[in-house]
């Protein structure tokens, strides 16, 4: 139990850093940026209390808007998909999740890629709405939001093979 | 009373999720309308710093560029000075802070720098302490900046010229004919002059300078030159797409200049102009 919050308070505070030290200053092509810190959302507990994981979204997005100067932009997008998160684990996992704790690294890849999707491009619409604020530029929120999708779910893929294997 | 108890512990992460919601949309609403955004700001000790120490690392790897940069503007300044016939006596040992004109100058260190938001803010290392106030311009050698928008002791936040709330008083340096700088959010090195009446001849490849309205810049800081221009939809104003001479993209050094005229000015004339 306790090593289990130490590493997810670990990971927070090392994505935080990670996220606004290095990956918002990537500008890939002039403007896309992966947002890796979806992840800790995406690795908390499954059968931790939604009212928790709304919060410690919050938290997280907080964080990283002191960062970027962006108001409460990432705070909004990270609580929607931690709203939504059970939602989507349902959807991914089936309805057995909540009952027994579901280790996503013993999860089929297929579902562990589906519930990935979700989360990064319901995170990064909203993000991009807010970020831009503007109806007129909606094809712009959608270029954002497809090409930073793309980016953010490679290395939050590449991120869980790489650290997945250790832990096993 | 029973069932009210039953229906907010039911939907207690609704609530809960509501609220927060409702705390973060109403940061974000603020952090979109200019000179309100003062509850997040990366202007605090802790991002402050670590993005001063994170700078501090990084720095090493600009050090020839922005020598080149200095002694290109050295060169510049020079030869102003050999044409201009200033007697000795007044160009040695006046530095920034004795300098008895109306404006003065302050270095400082980009230590943050956004360019790919629609609404972008640059870190400056230098704050309160340095005598660096809100609404004051910010220029490289190059050309404009931004203006400082909120200042903590030892660090500055500034609204750059790529933000959306950016406005900047500007005028064609051939006919005095003045415009609106903003910026439609697309390209970084791309921003746009609104507000150029149609009898103006413009043409392209004409530099644009400041205007010097507002007494936030002095007159005659240069932006950029007209890379494309169309008349707008009303036609009577000119669209214009002005090719920055800053590459926003990457900026190390520049200065904070501070009009003290400023105050009196704005006694006289209230209107908004930036």
């Amino acid at each position: 139990m306790n090593s289990a919050v130490f590493l997810n308070i670990a990971r927070f505070v090392l994505l935080v850093l990670l996220q606004g030290l290095v990956l918002c200053n990537i500008n890939f092509l002039g403007y896309i940026n992966p947002y890796l810190y979806v992840l800790f959302i995406i690795l908390l507990p499954a059968n931790l209390s939604p009212t928790k994981v709304i919060f410690y979204a919050f938290l997280l997005g907080l964080c990283i808007d002191f960062f970027q100067d962006s108001g409460g932009v990432h705070a909004s997008a990270c609580l929607v998909a931690a709203y939504l998160r059970p939602v989507m684990l349902q959807f991914s996992f089936g309805i057995t999740f909540g009952h027994q704790t579901l280790k996503f690294k013993n999860t089929p890849f297929s579902e562990r890629l589906q519930y990935v999707l979700l989360m990064v491009f319901v995170h990064h619409l909203i993000l991009f709405s807010l970020e831009i604020f503007n109806a007129h530029h909606i094809l712009l929120v959608l270029k954002k939001t497809l090409f930073s999708g793309i980016f953010t779910t490679l290395l939050i893929i590449f991120t869980m093979i790489l650290f997945g294997k250790k832990t096993q | 009373m029973q069932q009210i108890f039953n229906f907010l512990i039911r939907h207690k992460n609704t609530i809960f999720f509501l609220l927060l919601l409702s705390v973060s949309l109403f940061l974000t609403v603020q952090s979109h309308s200019y000179h309100k955004s003062k509850f997040v700001s990366s202007t605090n000790f802790l991002t402050g710093g670590l993005y001063d120490w994170m700078n501090d690392m990084g720095s090493y790897l600009h050090l020839r560029e922005y020598n080149d940069r200095l002694v290109e503007e050295n060169e510049y300044l020079r030869s102003l000075l050999f044409n201009e016939n200033i007697e000795d006596s007044v160009i040695v040992k006046t530095d920034s802070t004795s300098f008895s004109g109306p404006f003065s100058v302050v270095s400082a260190k980009v230590i943050s720098n956004n360019y790919s938001k629609t609404d972008n803010y640059l870190l400056l290392d230098r704050g309160k302490n340095e005598g660096i106030k809100a609404d004051l311009g910010v220029i490289t050698n190059n050309g404009i900046v931004g203006i400082v928008e909120e200042t903590t002791k030892n660090f500055s936040r500034v609204l750059s010229i790529l933000n959306s709330n950016s406005a900047i008083n500007v005028r064609l340096k051939k006919s005095n004919h003045y415009g609106t700088l903003v910026w439609n959010g697309k390209n970084p090195n791309l921003v746009q002059l609104t507000y150029v009446p149609k009898i103006a001849n413009v043409q392209k490849g004409d530099t644009v300078i400041t205007g010097g309205k507002s007494f936030v810049f002095p007159e005659g800081i240069p932006v950029g030159i007209v890379h494309d221009f169309q008349l707008g939809k009303n036609e009577s104003y000119y669209d214009i797409d002005i090719q920055l001479f800053n590459d926003m993209t990457n900026i190390g050094h520049v200065y904070v200049i501070e009009n003290k005229n400023k105050q009196e000015f704005s006694k006289l004339n209230s209107s908004d102009d930036e």
